[in-house]
């Protein structure tokens, strides 16, 4: 086994156990804890794909600032297994069901990734570094980069009206 | 077979370079302690500590030996987990930041070629920033495990401090990625050894980098999360012994790398002198690289010695006083020093 290979099982597994424990802590704030060691080990594989900038712009937004925010919410309101209302049983059946219905795009989604594996892929010294990302992103996909722009500015309008709405 | 095939002597002088590394921010840092008592003696006309050892010097040992001896208390009604993870986690990501910061230049020892840094990689300020936003978790996951409301209250300010100063920084800093094009710290400072150090272009963007700074160590003006007088120690209020230990040690290990940061960003890092080539002495290179590093040294502690000047001159902020001054000021002039920068570049560039 080479050095990549034992990294990307590794990650693999942090990965997979960190979004098991995320999903089945009792208490919120593991939950949240789990959940950014997901990103840590999902910027991992990032970095073994040679996407440095998307390794560590995940880290700086998800897990520095998201999760904070999160964090945050949670340790304000204080929840835990003893102040979470008790759902009614409809609402669980509802909960396995779309459970249920969404592993099953995954499954449709991934039964033809063997084909995929045989093309291949150019993963070239140069492919995630900033420089063609930049040039990539404002060549290629000028257009909805702009756009994207434009929906993160209503967000921070939508924002500063939720917050004016006391006075 | 062959399991790994690794540059096995790499890897050893890689782990040597990171114990230094970890040794002096240690060594540097207890001595900040020391340093910090002593100038805030000489501001308020006393003497400071004198009596451990010659001119107090072993004062900082005495205070770690104190550390260790005291009794280690973990409240009945904390998390016991996250209460030990907290500390760990602050000094953590104190010491991470160390490994994109070139230390010196290139030098040669036992037949090899050793680059002083330990990852030269090309996204270094960016690492630099991500790991300074995960510095907000030793903080938070400490105050609520105490299970305090004043340590949760320290918790929140520290939290939506950083976030906020967060911001100023990374705008400061993306007026200086446009003159550098680049975001490798290696790379920047080699491009302030042949031309001018960035203070000179961004004087303003150094101001509001240095402002941030302050309130990302959680140091006064801006150390809200710890004001003794409304919060009793604020976040670390239930902790004794090695763990508030650890705690007050990642602030003073912040302060050191983030004056490094400082030094190598905007002052040249290890480059000796502004609009000087140093080649011209015609000294070998290993003498270069410890003269180089010795300088940082001198920058970085130019910069300690600024931290604690401002920490026993100027009184602490009000908490609206701080988020006005976040937001309302350092901001707006953040986006005004990026859209000066970006004209000027394009002017030039014509």
């Amino acid at each position: 086994m080479e050095i990549t290979q034992i990294l990307f099982w590794f990650l693999s597994v942090l990965a997979v156990f960190g979004a098991l424990m995320m999903v089945t802590s009792k208490n919120p704030v593991y939950s949240v804890l789990w959940l950014i060691v997901v990103f840590f080990a999902i910027s991992g594989h990032y970095i073994l794909l040679n996407a440095q900038f998307l390794a560590i712009v995940n880290i700086i937004v998800y897990a520095g600032a998201i999760m904070v925010l999160f964090l945050f919410v949670i340790m304000l309101m204080n929840l835990n297994a003893e102040t979470e209302p008790q759902k009614n049983k409809w609402l669980k059946i509802a909960g396995v069901v779309a459970g249920c219905s969404l592993m099953l795009v995954f499954v449709a989604a991934l039964r033809q990734s063997d084909e995929l594996l045989k093309a291949p892929v150019s993963m070239g010294g140069e492919t995630g570094l900033i420089k063609t990302l930049g040039k990539t992103l404002f060549t290629d996909y000028v257009l909805p980069f702009e756009i994207s722009s434009v929906l993160f500015l209503s967000a921070m309008v939508g924002a500063v009206v939720i917050g004016k709405k006391g006075d | 077979m062959i399991l790994l095939a690794v540059d096995w002597a790499l890897v050893l002088e890689k782990l040597i370079f990171i114990a230094v590394i970890i040794t002096i921010s240690l060594v540097v840092a207890l001595y900040m302690t020391f340093g910090e008592r002593k100038v805030a003696a000489w501001i308020q006309d006393r003497i400071g500590p004198n009596r451990a050892g010659p001119l107090g010097l072993l004062q900082p040992l005495a205070d770690g030996v104190k550390m260790f001896f005291k009794e280690e208390i973990i409240p009945t009604s904390s998390n016991k987990v996250l209460f030990i993870l907290g500390p760990s986690l602050a000094m953590i990501t104190a010491m991470l930041t160390s490994a994109v910061i070139p230390w010196g230049d290139k030098a040669e020892l036992f037949g090899r070629t050793i680059t002083l840094q330990i990852a030269d990689v090309n996204i270094g300020i960016l690492y630099v920033f991500g790991v300074v936003s995960l510095g907000v978790y030793g903080i938070m996951i400490g105050s609520w495990a105490s299970n305090n409301k004043f340590s949760l209250m320290g918790g929140l300010r520290a939290a939506s401090q950083i976030i906020s100063y967060e911001l100023a920084m990374g705008l400061s800093l993306i007026a200086l990625l446009m003159i550098t094009g680049s975001l490798s710290l290696g790379e920047m400072v080699k491009q302030q050894q042949e031309g001018w150090w960035n203070f000179f272009l961004q004087p303003l963007g150094f101001f509001i980098f240095l402002v941030c700074a302050f309130a990302e160590c959680n140091r006064t003006p801006f150390d809200l999360a710890e004001a003794e007088n409304e919060l009793i120690g604020g976040y670390h209020s239930e902790y004794s012994s090695l763990k508030l230990g650890f705690y007050l040690f990642a602030e003073y290990i912040n302060m050191f790398i983030s004056s490094a940061v400082m030094a190598t960003l905007y002052f040249g890092g290890y480059d000796i002198l502004p609009f000087y080539d140093e080649t011209a002495w015609g000294l070998s290179a290993n003498l270069m690289a410890l003269l180089g590093a010795a300088a940082l040294f001198v920058k970085i502690l130019v910069f300690i010695f600024i931290f604690m000047w401002v920490r026993w001159t100027i009184p602490r902020f009000r908490y609206d006083q701080l988020m006005n001054l976040g937001w309302k000021k350092l901001i707006p002039l953040a986006l005004f020093n990026m859209l000066v920068t970006a004209a000027v570049i394009l002017f030039l560039k014509k």
